[in-house]
Protein backbone atom coordinates (compact mmCIF):
# COMPACT_ATOMS: atom_id res chain seq x y z
CA UNK A 1 0.00 0.00 0.00
CA UNK A 2 1.29 3.65 -0.95
CA UNK A 3 1.97 6.26 1.75
CA UNK A 4 -0.40 8.38 0.37
CA UNK A 5 -3.37 5.69 0.93
CA UNK A 6 -2.35 5.12 4.49
CA UNK A 7 -2.22 8.82 4.99
CA UNK A 8 -6.13 9.20 3.52
CA UNK A 9 -7.36 5.88 5.98
CA UNK A 10 -5.76 7.66 9.18
CA UNK A 11 -6.93 11.17 8.04
CA UNK A 12 -3.62 12.11 8.48
CA UNK A 13 -1.55 15.03 7.80
CA UNK A 14 2.13 15.15 6.19
CA UNK A 15 4.55 16.60 8.46
CA UNK A 16 7.56 15.63 6.36
CA UNK A 17 8.78 13.86 3.15
CA UNK A 18 6.10 14.93 1.00
CA UNK A 19 7.20 13.88 -2.08
CA UNK A 20 7.65 10.70 -1.09
CA UNK A 21 4.30 9.28 -0.43
CA UNK A 22 4.14 6.86 -3.56
CA UNK A 23 6.46 4.66 -1.33
CA UNK A 24 5.48 1.00 -0.88
CA UNK A 25 4.87 -0.46 2.48
CA UNK A 26 4.30 -4.06 2.86
CA UNK A 27 4.03 -4.40 6.96
CA UNK A 28 3.17 -2.46 9.83
CA UNK A 29 4.55 -2.42 13.63
CA UNK A 30 2.51 -0.49 16.05
CA UNK A 31 4.54 0.17 19.25
CA UNK A 32 5.92 3.13 22.15
CA UNK A 33 8.70 0.78 23.12
CA UNK A 34 11.93 1.30 21.16
CA UNK A 35 14.01 -1.37 22.79
CA UNK A 36 10.89 -3.59 20.38
CA UNK A 37 11.11 -1.52 17.62
CA UNK A 38 14.85 -2.50 17.60
CA UNK A 39 14.37 -6.10 17.32
CA UNK A 40 12.24 -5.70 13.82
CA UNK A 41 13.96 -7.12 10.70
CA UNK A 42 11.67 -5.78 7.85
CA UNK A 43 11.90 -3.92 4.91
CA UNK A 44 8.70 -1.41 3.20
CA UNK A 45 7.87 -1.13 7.22
CA UNK A 46 5.75 1.37 8.92
CA UNK A 47 6.23 2.05 12.63
CA UNK A 48 2.76 3.11 14.51
CA UNK A 49 3.95 4.49 17.24
CA UNK A 50 2.78 7.31 20.33
CA UNK A 51 6.08 8.28 21.60
CA UNK A 52 7.10 11.37 20.65
CA UNK A 53 11.28 12.52 21.22
CA UNK A 54 14.08 12.07 18.97
CA UNK A 55 14.80 8.75 19.65
CA UNK A 56 11.71 7.55 18.04
CA UNK A 57 13.52 9.20 14.98
CA UNK A 58 17.34 7.63 16.00
CA UNK A 59 15.55 4.04 16.43
CA UNK A 60 13.60 4.56 13.00
CA UNK A 61 17.67 5.67 11.15
CA UNK A 62 18.93 2.71 12.88
CA UNK A 63 16.39 0.31 11.89
CA UNK A 64 16.03 1.14 8.19
CA UNK A 65 12.24 2.39 9.11
CA UNK A 66 11.29 4.97 6.60
CA UNK A 67 7.87 5.44 7.97
CA UNK A 68 6.38 6.70 10.84
CA UNK A 69 2.32 7.52 11.53
CA UNK A 70 2.47 9.23 14.96
CA UNK A 71 -1.29 8.38 16.84
CA UNK A 72 -3.00 10.05 19.70
CA UNK A 73 -2.44 13.24 18.31
CA UNK A 74 0.91 13.26 19.08
CA UNK A 75 3.14 16.22 17.19
CA UNK A 76 6.66 16.07 16.03
CA UNK A 77 8.93 18.24 17.49
CA UNK A 78 11.39 20.54 15.05
CA UNK A 79 14.35 18.21 16.17
CA UNK A 80 12.56 15.46 15.27
CA UNK A 81 11.44 16.30 11.70
CA UNK A 82 14.89 17.76 11.07
CA UNK A 83 16.67 14.46 11.58
CA UNK A 84 13.76 12.91 9.92
CA UNK A 85 14.27 14.80 6.78
CA UNK A 86 18.06 14.16 6.96
CA UNK A 87 17.49 10.55 6.98
CA UNK A 88 14.43 10.62 4.02
CA UNK A 89 12.09 9.90 6.86
CA UNK A 90 8.27 10.13 6.14
CA UNK A 91 6.43 11.35 9.27
CA UNK A 92 2.50 11.69 9.66
CA UNK A 93 0.56 12.64 12.35
CA UNK A 94 -3.16 11.54 12.96
CA UNK A 95 -5.25 11.95 15.91
CA UNK A 96 -6.83 8.33 16.05
CA UNK A 97 -5.81 5.98 18.91
CA UNK A 98 -3.11 3.41 18.64
CA UNK A 99 -5.71 0.35 18.34
CA UNK A 100 -8.20 2.59 15.59
CA UNK A 101 -5.22 3.20 13.47
CA UNK A 102 -3.75 -0.45 13.60
CA UNK A 103 -7.15 -1.71 13.04
CA UNK A 104 -7.95 0.61 10.01
CA UNK A 105 -4.69 -0.48 8.48
CA UNK A 106 -5.33 -4.41 8.79
CA UNK A 107 -9.05 -3.70 7.44
CA UNK A 108 -7.23 -2.09 4.34
CA UNK A 109 -5.14 -4.98 4.01
CA UNK A 110 -1.38 -4.15 5.61
CA UNK A 111 0.10 -6.88 7.07
CA UNK A 112 1.41 -7.56 10.33
CA UNK A 113 5.69 -8.32 10.76
CA UNK A 114 4.66 -11.24 13.10
CA UNK B 1 40.17 2.21 9.99
CA UNK B 2 39.52 3.09 13.28
CA UNK B 3 36.92 5.43 14.74
CA UNK B 4 36.80 6.92 17.92
CA UNK B 5 33.35 8.27 19.79
CA UNK B 6 32.97 10.20 22.90
CA UNK B 7 29.88 9.64 24.69
CA UNK B 8 28.12 11.90 27.22
CA UNK B 9 26.31 10.57 30.08
CA UNK B 10 22.86 11.03 30.61
CA UNK B 11 22.04 13.34 27.40
CA UNK B 12 19.08 11.40 25.07
CA UNK B 13 19.20 14.44 22.81
CA UNK B 14 22.80 13.00 21.72
CA UNK B 15 22.15 9.44 22.03
CA UNK B 16 22.78 8.11 18.83
CA UNK B 17 25.13 10.46 17.42
CA UNK B 18 27.94 8.01 16.77
CA UNK B 19 25.78 5.29 15.72
CA UNK B 20 24.77 7.73 13.14
CA UNK B 21 27.85 9.06 12.25
CA UNK B 22 29.63 5.15 12.33
CA UNK B 23 26.55 3.98 9.51
CA UNK B 24 27.52 6.67 7.07
CA UNK B 25 31.32 5.61 7.33
CA UNK B 26 29.54 2.10 6.84
CA UNK B 27 27.32 3.35 3.83
CA UNK B 28 30.43 5.27 2.30
CA UNK B 29 32.31 2.17 2.47
CA UNK B 30 29.49 0.19 0.61
CA UNK B 31 29.04 -2.58 3.15
CA UNK B 32 25.48 -4.12 2.60
CA UNK B 33 22.86 -3.13 4.20
CA UNK B 34 21.65 -5.87 6.30
CA UNK B 35 25.25 -6.08 7.87
CA UNK B 36 25.13 -2.41 8.51
CA UNK B 37 21.24 -2.51 10.38
CA UNK B 38 23.02 -5.35 12.46
CA UNK B 39 25.87 -3.31 13.18
CA UNK B 40 24.46 0.10 13.87
CA UNK B 41 21.56 -1.76 16.27
CA UNK B 42 23.85 -3.31 18.43
CA UNK B 43 25.99 -0.42 18.39
CA UNK B 44 23.09 2.19 19.30
CA UNK B 45 22.03 -0.42 21.71
CA UNK B 46 25.36 0.01 23.28
CA UNK B 47 25.46 3.31 23.39
CA UNK B 48 22.22 4.05 24.72
CA UNK B 49 23.04 1.96 27.46
CA UNK B 50 26.34 4.28 28.59
CA UNK B 51 24.06 7.18 28.32
CA UNK B 52 21.63 5.49 30.22
CA UNK B 53 23.55 3.70 32.80
CA UNK B 54 27.02 4.95 32.87
CA UNK B 55 29.22 7.72 34.02
CA UNK B 56 30.21 8.72 30.51
CA UNK B 57 32.30 6.16 28.24
CA UNK B 58 33.79 6.06 24.25
CA UNK B 59 32.95 3.50 21.39
CA UNK B 60 36.32 2.30 19.19
CA UNK B 61 34.72 0.86 15.74
CA UNK B 62 37.75 -0.55 13.63
CA UNK B 63 36.95 -1.72 9.98
CA UNK B 64 38.96 -4.55 8.49
CA UNK B 65 38.18 -6.28 5.36
CA UNK B 66 37.07 -9.17 7.35
CA UNK B 67 34.84 -7.94 9.94
CA UNK B 68 33.74 -5.02 12.27
CA UNK B 69 34.32 -4.41 15.56
CA UNK B 70 33.35 -2.19 18.37
CA UNK B 71 34.42 -1.54 22.00
CA UNK B 72 31.97 0.02 24.11
CA UNK B 73 34.22 1.16 27.23
CA UNK B 74 32.31 2.83 29.80
CA UNK B 75 33.13 4.22 33.11
CA UNK B 76 31.13 2.69 36.12
CA UNK B 77 29.03 1.61 37.51
CA UNK B 78 29.39 -1.40 36.59
CA UNK B 79 27.23 -4.36 36.67
CA UNK B 80 27.10 -6.63 39.46
CA UNK B 81 25.56 -9.56 37.91
CA UNK B 82 26.02 -9.60 34.16
CA UNK B 83 24.15 -13.44 34.00
CA UNK B 84 21.03 -11.33 35.35
CA UNK B 85 21.75 -8.46 33.36
CA UNK B 86 21.29 -10.80 29.84
CA UNK B 87 18.00 -12.08 31.35
CA UNK B 88 15.44 -10.94 28.64
CA UNK B 89 13.33 -8.30 30.85
CA UNK B 90 15.23 -7.52 33.78
CA UNK B 91 16.26 -3.94 33.66
CA UNK B 92 17.54 -1.32 36.54
CA UNK B 93 16.38 1.65 33.64
CA UNK B 94 15.01 5.14 35.65
CA UNK B 95 12.07 6.62 34.56
CA UNK B 96 13.56 8.68 32.11
CA UNK B 97 15.09 5.98 30.34
CA UNK B 98 11.77 4.15 30.08
CA UNK B 99 10.43 7.67 28.53
CA UNK B 100 12.83 7.63 26.23
CA UNK B 101 10.96 4.04 24.76
CA UNK B 102 14.03 2.08 26.17
CA UNK B 103 14.66 0.35 29.53
CA UNK B 104 12.67 -2.92 28.69
CA UNK B 105 15.60 -5.52 29.59
CA UNK B 106 16.18 -6.27 26.13
CA UNK B 107 19.26 -4.31 24.68
CA UNK B 108 22.02 -6.50 25.72
CA UNK B 109 20.39 -10.11 24.04
CA UNK B 110 19.48 -7.71 20.98
CA UNK B 111 23.37 -6.87 20.60
CA UNK B 112 24.19 -10.68 21.41
CA UNK B 113 21.47 -11.62 18.46
CA UNK B 114 23.02 -8.91 16.09
CA UNK B 115 26.73 -10.05 16.24
CA UNK B 116 28.64 -12.82 15.44
CA UNK B 117 30.88 -12.65 18.52
CA UNK B 118 29.57 -10.85 21.68
CA UNK B 119 31.60 -10.00 25.37
CA UNK B 120 31.26 -8.36 27.92
CA UNK B 121 32.93 -7.70 31.20
CA UNK B 122 32.40 -6.08 33.83
CA UNK B 123 33.64 -4.48 37.36
CA UNK B 124 31.28 -2.88 39.47
CA UNK B 125 32.67 0.60 40.60
CA UNK B 126 35.36 0.75 37.50
CA UNK B 127 32.89 0.15 34.20
CA UNK B 128 31.51 -2.13 31.38
CA UNK B 129 33.29 -3.09 28.44
CA UNK B 130 31.29 -4.17 25.31
CA UNK B 131 32.84 -6.18 22.24
CA UNK B 132 30.74 -6.44 19.10
CA UNK B 133 32.08 -8.73 16.36
CA UNK B 134 30.14 -8.93 13.25
CA UNK B 135 31.55 -10.78 10.06
CA UNK B 136 31.61 -9.19 6.60
CA UNK B 137 31.02 -12.12 3.97
CA UNK B 138 34.51 -11.65 1.30
CA UNK B 139 34.12 -9.67 -1.36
Amino acid sequence: MKLKEIASILNAEVICGHSKLERDVEAVFASDLMSDVLTIDSDKLLLLTGLVNIQTIRTSEMSDIKNIVLVRNKKASAEMIALAEENRIVIMQCSYSMFKSCGLLFANGLNPVY
Amino acid sequence: MRFEYNIEAGNFTKAGDASSSFKKVLKQLNVDPQIIKRIVVSLYEGEVNIVAHANGGKVICEVDTNRVQIKLIDEGPGIPDIEKAMQAGYSTASAKVREMGFGAGMGLQNIKNNADTFNIQSEVGVGTQLEIIVNLPKA
